[in-house]
């Protein structure tokens, strides 16, 4: 069997006393779109720190298309190909929606008018061409999360990593952005590992999830098998999930 | 959306700051010479201003330490000059190389080990002021003593050496302000200006999206201190006399920063604009406070100025009078 996308092995991240990250193995096949699941504060958002390159991790290693990026800084990592939204969406403020994913796009071309016309098409798919002259702190929460998403795309990643970027949309912006999602992946083979609370986004999106409770994976699968899980719907789906 | 331009500017801005220019190039024929010299002052704030405003204005990093390369370009230039008769030009070269060094060597230490915000001002104000400690025990720059340049008496403007009239000093400052008008807006417009406005916004973002923050953090430095040092070259051939007390003192370094903040920080006109309103602002409250005849009201006054401009214009004056002209920033 060929080498997954992204292949992470036995990855761990211990802050002071907290093993906030344990062992975790799992991996992206390419064009694949993986959830990443589980209560507060079971070691999401750390991971996707590391392989985002924002912390190092203490054990284990990653891989991307076969390279190995564990340790790279995180410019390094989106060089390599990894693309990533924060939980909480840091848009450049005082710039225009069209210069914020300018500057993603000038990673691939250093002329202005090429990373224009990059930015003008993702934002056209992202359904943001009509504010690509608002100032970026004047967006809505919603248009905030797809100008983090539009951004991330525009640096043209092999993996894009979302972190809870459904997190206060309505239900129906929720529909529009799991659309988005797997258009995108079709079309472009572009593979996706997304954390999110919004259940229903997960399970209409992701063809494989893994579980994490207290930085360990408890569990992965198809989000069959993972709703079905007696130790998931204990820890963080509830009783209500099963019935 | 393409509105009709004029060497890449729209037509009014193209208008505005053609009429600035042949306004600037005229006014020496008008004023007198009192006049020429507060002109003269204008022109070094506005490009003192204009070098520092990159670092800050456009790549976020705030330097309170700038006349360090202020006093670099001031003293190299002119002690190679006296000791050695070397050209201005060389030694501003020097200036230009040794500021370069010097803002690469903070950046550095600043920029790999994380330093940031607050804490980089103070790396900054640190290297200034032991750069001052250092020139008062250097001897060849003549010490506490200060520097002095030979005052030769002028009978025609002669730009190789630097020897001439208030006015040649007016004209030479006018380039270089005119200059760093066009680098700065060359430099926005471009991946690099991109960068480091997305650098300034939010540092963590703008590294996820693959920029090295090192290597263009430490490109802004360099740029500004090297630009800064042209400035201190020609200070230097203008007054003549040095001293570490004054060239670089904190204070200075402080001076510098507030012309672009009262015109408007990251903007490309607002350093100009803010180091005339301050000149003149400055000039004014002299005369203001020789007429009330308080010793010490002209701070006071100053001060209370700018405090009622930065309350009423909290982003600058240029962004609120560029609104009025109908001039957008291209």
């Amino acid at each position: 069997m060929a080498e997954p996308l992204l292949a992470i092995t036995g990855i761990g991240k211990r802050f002071r006393g907290l093993q906030a990250v344990d062992n975790v193995s799992f991996a992206v096949p390419a064009g694949g779109i993986v959830g990443l699941i589980g209560p507060n504060g079971a070691g999401k958002t750390t991971t996707f720190n590391l392989i985002a390159g924002v912390y190092r991790p203490d054990t284990g290693r990653i891989r991307l298309d076969g390279r190995d990026i564990t340790g790279f800084r995180p410019d390094q990592a989106c060089r390599a190909g990894v693309g990533r939204t924060f939980q909480l969406v840091r848009p450049f403020g005082a710039l225009s929606v069209l210069e914020n994913v300018m500057i993603g796009a000038f990673h691939h071309d250093r002329s202005p008018a090429t990373a224009r016309q990059r930015a003008v098409e993702i934002l056209e798919r992202l359904d943001l061409a009509e504010k690509a002259r608002a100032e970026a702190h004047s967006l809505t929460l919603p248009e905030r999360k797809r100008l983090e998403v539009a951004r991330a795309l525009a640096t043209g990643p092999r993996i894009l990593l979302l972190d809870e970027v459904m997190a206060g949309l309505r239900p129906t912006e929720i529909d529009g952005m799991v659309r988005t999602f797997t258009d995108l992946s079709r079309e472009t083979g572009l593979a996706i590992l997304l954390t999110e609370h919004v259940m229903r986004a997960v399970m209409a999106l992701s063809h494989h999830i893994v579980v994490l409770h207290h930085g360990q994976k408890i569990c992965e699968g198809t989000p069959e098998t993972v709703a079905r899980d007696p130790q998931v719907i204990e820890c963080y789906l509830g009783a209500g999930a099963a019935a | 959306m393409r509105r009709r331009q004029v060497f890449g500017l729209p037509v009014r801005v193209a208008v505005a700051l053609a009429l600035f220019v042949v306004v600037m190039l005229a006014l020496p024929g008008f004023v007198g010479n009192y006049l020429l010299s507060v002109l003269v002052v204008f022109l070094f704030a506005a490009a003192i201003g204009q070098a520092w405003n990159i670092m800050m204005g456009f790549a976020g990093q705030l330097s309170l330490g700038h006349a360090l390369y202020l006093g670099l370009g001031a003293y190299l230039s002119g002690a190679l000059f006296q000791h050695f008769g070397v050209l201005p030009w060389v030694g501003m070269l020097a200036g230009v190389i040794v500021s370069g060094l010097a803002g690469g060597i903070i950046g550095v230490l600043s920029f790999r080990f994380g330093v940031t915000g607050v804490y980089f001002a103070l790396i900054t104000i640190a290297f200034n002021e032991f750069t001052r400690i250092l020139f008062d025990h250097l001897d060849w720059f003549g010490g506490s003593a200060g520097l002095f340049l030979p005052v030769a008496h002028v009978t025609h403007n002669d730009i190789l050496h630097l020897r001439g009239s208030p006015a040649m000093f007016y004209y030479l400052l006018l380039a270089l302000c005119l200059a760093s008008l066009g680098l700065s807006r060359a430099l926005l417009r471009r991946r690099t200006g991109f960068y480091w406005l997305a650098i300034r916004e939010d540092q963590e973002a703008a590294q996820a999206l693959g920029i090295n923050i090192f290597r263009y953090k430490l490109a802004a430095i360099v740029l500004s201190a090297m630009l800064t040092s042209i400035a201190g070259t020609l200070m230097a051939f203008y007054d003549n006399n040095l001293y570490p007390d004054t060239v670089f003192t904190t204070a200075r370094s402080v001076e510098i920063i507030i012309g672009p903040f009262v015109g408007g920080l990251g903007t490309l006109f607002g350093p100009i604009l803010g180091a005339f309103v301050l000149t003149g602002l400055g000039e004014a409250m002299t005369s203001v406070s020789a007429a009330i005849g308080v010793a010490g009201v002209k701070q006071w006054l100053y001060g209370a100025v700018l405090l009622l401009i930065i309350v009423a214009q909290p982003s600058g004056l240029w962004p609120w009078l560029r609104a009025r002209l109908g001039l957008e920033e291209g």
